[in-house]
């Protein structure tokens, strides 16, 4: 089974977001970038997977810019064979699928794996539209994802509760817990992943189909109302009669 | 050229995000001078889907074949597509569900639309560049994004938006078939397992949340948060601690690398509001945080707050709203 694992570079979690004075950009400075979390899972399960069948490939897959490659060197560290990065700024979401789908159909990858969402823009939307373009099933977002032969069986989340889905190679997926645990790069993944392949190629399609015109920050909270712990019952009180939530 | 909404249904009834979401869609068609259809997925009656008029949806669009009662990508993408050619629709809303989103991400190449999701407000129309907020950064900012297609499709976030209730008013029913065939339920689901919530109350979909963290110490306490919710009418929810270690399911565990929430109000129950948690509930309408520790951060998010032990504070809680009710 030929694997392709698509990684978005993201700002830490941890991150305090700010932008440029203009609000058109997000200020980058000092911003510590990682593989989006839940692509962690696609990666670490497309690596059990073909551990499990004792043959085949994972090749990871990221649309950016030259300052993506460290975390594409890390997926390499963590285990994936091969990486291609399309040497692009990811304007949007349709333009990002267009690349990916391009590249899969070129490479005729089996499985396609993707996370849940991107915690950056939080699209949801980029695992439909290649399942789309690909004209293939699209499982999002899976919880779980076993293999035999080149059939899947995955459970996927649904409002309340969960759906067991079976679809045939190639299809396309998009991970989250509990599916896996995710690996950490160890010593010799690190070695490695220095001389294993990263080929970077060109983008293809047309542009993007959404533009952000500015970005805001959250209002501010009011400040914290306390109440005493004795009188706990004021607290219901209050959110009947002020805040009236109950 | 009405504005197609798309309304999820479950045992008969519309769910309460697809009244809002069609509450949206009314309102964007008036906004553009035309009317809204809805087009209905799931398990629907014609009774209840002739309510949406109250939501103020002139015509609904509902496909009778029982293999739409459970979510099949590929069928409900065509059926939508399909609803969406027969109305003209420029314009397509959807909740911003894992079925709404997934649906919508299809549509928008099969249509060759321009997408957003998470959309938390009615769009601008300014000199014919239309423009919608959408959350970005896990909650943590917000972006106003053009959409730049001839087409356009919103997935709307749930309770960002008030429902409309205009009493009496009916919306016209009517069958509609898309000419399903086998080949599109390929992905169809061979098993449907619902969770069994206590309360019944389902958190995706909940007003109310009663969550718990590590200061709860331990899953034999989480009677204490059950007790309250059940009182309340509320969704339980928990921290990824919490579910990492199994006190709790994972379907629980909110935050930025779990689900993300926006009820009208959120019970933080020893829970110290890492950045990662906060991202999942910080676009809830009121929070409430009960901590022992008078400097834990979640304080900073809260609007109200005790300084106290959960042990204590819970149980005069569900205490209090027993002798309310
Ligand atoms: C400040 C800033 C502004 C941005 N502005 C926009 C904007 O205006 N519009 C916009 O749509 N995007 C924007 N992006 C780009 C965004 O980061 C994405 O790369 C891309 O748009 C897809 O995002 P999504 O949230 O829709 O992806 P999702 O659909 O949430 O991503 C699902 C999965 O797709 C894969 N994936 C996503 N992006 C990539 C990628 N670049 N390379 C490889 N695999 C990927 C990952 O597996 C990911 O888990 C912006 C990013 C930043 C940091
Ligand atoms: C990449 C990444 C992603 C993450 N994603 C998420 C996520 O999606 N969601 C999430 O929740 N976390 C996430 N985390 C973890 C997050 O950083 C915190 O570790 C976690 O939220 C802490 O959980 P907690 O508040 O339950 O536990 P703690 O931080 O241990 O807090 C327990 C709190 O309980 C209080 N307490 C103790 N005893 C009592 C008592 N008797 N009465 C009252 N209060 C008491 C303490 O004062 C303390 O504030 C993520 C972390 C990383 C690195």
């Amino acid at each position: 089974m030929k694997f392709l694992v698509c990684i978005s570079n993201v700002p830490d979690t941890t991150t305090k977001i700010t932008f440029t004075p203009d609000n058109k950009e997000f200020n980058k400075a000092g911003v510590q970038f990682v593989i989006n979390p839940w692509d962690e899972y696609a990666l670490t399960r497309a690596i059990e997977l073909k551990e499990a069948q004792g043959a085949g490939t994972v090749t990871v897959l990221n649309v950016g810019e030259a300052d993506t490659e460290p975390n594409i060197r890390k997926a390499l560290a963590i285990g994936a064979d091969d990486a291609i990065r399309v040497n692009a700024a990811p304007k949007d979401a349709y333009f990002v699928a267009q690349q990916i789908a391009a590249v899969a159909k070129e490479g005729a990858y089996d499985v396609i794996l993707m996370g849940k969402e991107s915690i950056d823009y939080n699209g949801f939307q980029v695992h439909g539209m290649v399942g789309e373009m690909l004209g293939i099933p699209t499982v999002a977002p899976a919880m779980k994802l076993d293999m035999s032969g080149s059939t899947a069986t995955l459970e996927r989340e649904i409002e309340g509760g969960k759906e067991i889905v079976e679809v045939s190679a190639p299809f396309v997926a998009s991970c989250q817990q509990p599916m896996c645990e995710p690996r950490i790069p160890n010593m010799r993944g690190i070695m490695t992943a220095r001389t294993k392949p990263l080929k970077v190629v060109e983008a293809v399609g047309e542009g993007a189909r959404t533009e952000v015109a500015e970005f805001a920050l959250p209002p501010k909270k009011q400040g914290v109302k306390l109440i005493p712990a004795e009188s706990a019952g004021e607290l219901i009180r209050l959110l009947r009669n002020e805040a009236k939530v109950i | 050229m009405s504005v197609l909404v798309v309304v999820e249904c479950d045992n008969g009834e519309v769910k309460k995000s697809s009244l809002e979401v069609a509450s949206y869609g009314s309102q964007v068609a008036q906004m553009l001078g035309t009317t809204a259809t809805a087009v209905a997925v799931g398990e629907a009656t014609e009774a209840n889907l002739a309510k949406l008029g109250e939501q103020g949806i002139s015509k609904v669009l509902y496909d009778a074949e029982p293999r739409l009662k459970d979510f099949v990508n590929g069928a409900y993408t065509k059926l939508i597509a399909g609803a969406a050619e027969k109305e003209s629709s420029l314009v397509i809303v959807l909740a911003n569900s894992n079925i709404g989103a997934s649906v919508g991400s299809r549509l928008s190449v099969r249509l060759q639309a321009s997408l957003a999701t998470n959309v938390v407000e009615l769009p601008k129309n300014n000199g014919g560049q239309f423009t919608v907020k959408r959350g970005a950064f896990s909650g943590k900012a917000f972006a106003d994004v053009v959409l730049m297609g001839e087409r356009k499709i919103l997935a709307v976030k749930k309770n960002s938006i008030e429902a409309l209730h205009n009493a009496g008013q009916v919306a016209q029913v009517e069958r509609f078939s898309a000419s399903l065939t086998d080949a599109d339920f390929v992905d169809a689901p061979k098993q449907v397992v619902m969770q069994d919530q206590a309360g019944g109350v389902l958190l995706p979909e909940a007003d109310l949340v009663v969550s718990g963290g590590r200061g709860m110490k331990g899953p034999e306490n989480w009677h204490l948060i059950e007790d309250l919710a059940k009182a309340l009418g509320a969704a339980t929810a928990c921290s990824k601690p919490v579910s990492d270690v199994d006190w709790r399911p994972h379907h629980e565990h909110v935050g930025q690398t779990g689900i993300t929430v926006s009820p009208n109000l959120y019970i933080a129950c020893g829970i110290s509001g890492a950045i990662q948690h906060l991202a999942g509930v910080n676009s809830s309408k009121v929070i409430v945080v009960i901590n022992k520790d008078p400097e834990a951060p979640f304080f900073k998010a809260a609007d109200y707050g005790i300084v106290g032990d959960v042990f204590e504070v819970l149980p005069k809680l569900t205490q209090a709203i027993k002798e309310l009710n």
